[in-house]
């Protein structure tokens, strides 16, 4: 399977696309597995750093610039929902 | 040449990725994992991204790629710091391994502010004993 790019970056894509899958599975396990919520708030924040790279290396597959767009909005919404998280957990603690 | 460049950086930034996650899952405790998650999360990220502005080559590709940078960079920081705080205060437990817990017992458990640091507190009474029986 060659996705859309010639050359060595069209070579390249399908190994990186199957590790970042890999990653994506293995911060999965954790989100599901993680023993406490700060766990999965952590699992779920590199979902989002992962998912970000994923988008890229589409756009790059594709050869559509237009989805670095896509990346630019995931990586500000995953950063305000972790704070969002971290907040919420802490209040929890503090107030019983 | 570049294509090349972007071949490296795009494997490079997918490897710290895959091991990013591969500590998130391995590691012992929440603390570790976290900075895994931190730090080759954000490298990755930052890697395959740029690898994008090589590939594209334009230059409305390659000031988004700077906007993502910047963000990562200044933001996974922030975010690794903040849900730590939450974490050690919800009393997430610490590997059974760890021989130190340099924070112990300098929050204020009320209040989730940073009190004195105990040995400055200790001398500070020292002082005072030391003053109160000579007036």
């Amino acid at each position: 399977m060659n996705m859309g790019g010639e050359g060595v970056v069209g070579v390249v894509l399908t190994p990186v696309f199957m590790m970042l899958l890999t990653a994506i599975f293995l911060a999965f396990w954790r989100l599901v597995r993680g023993p406490s919520l700060p766990d999965r708030v952590v699992a779920l924040d590199a979902i989002a750093s992962l998912s970000v790279g994923m988008i890229v290396v589409y756009a790059i597959a594709t050869n559509q610039p237009i989805y670095v767009d896509a990346a630019i909005v995931l990586a500000l919404i995953a950063f305000l929902g972790t704070v969002a998280f971290a907040q919420y957990i802490e209040r929890r603690a503090r107030d019983g | 040449m570049v294509e090349w460049a972007a071949a490296i950086l795009l494997i490079v930034g997918a490897s710290f990725l895959l091991l990013a996650a591969v500590g998130i899952a391995r590691m012992p405790d929440l603390f570790s994992r976290m900075q895994t998650a931190a730090k080759a999360a954000t490298l990755g990220a930052g890697c395959i991204v740029l690898a994008a502005a090589l590939h594209f080559g334009s230059a409305g590709v390659t000031v988004r790629v700077l906007l993502i940078t910047a963000f990562l960079f200044l933001t996974a920081p922030i975010a690794a710091h903040v849900i730590a705080r939450a974490a050690y205060f919800v009393g997430v437990p610490l590997w059974e391994g760890t021989i130190a817990d340099e924070l112990r017992g300098r929050y204020n458990q009320a209040t989730h502010e940073l009190g004195q640091l105990p040995q400055l507190r200790d001398q500070r009474d020292e002082a005072c004993e030391g003053a109160a029986p000579s007036t």
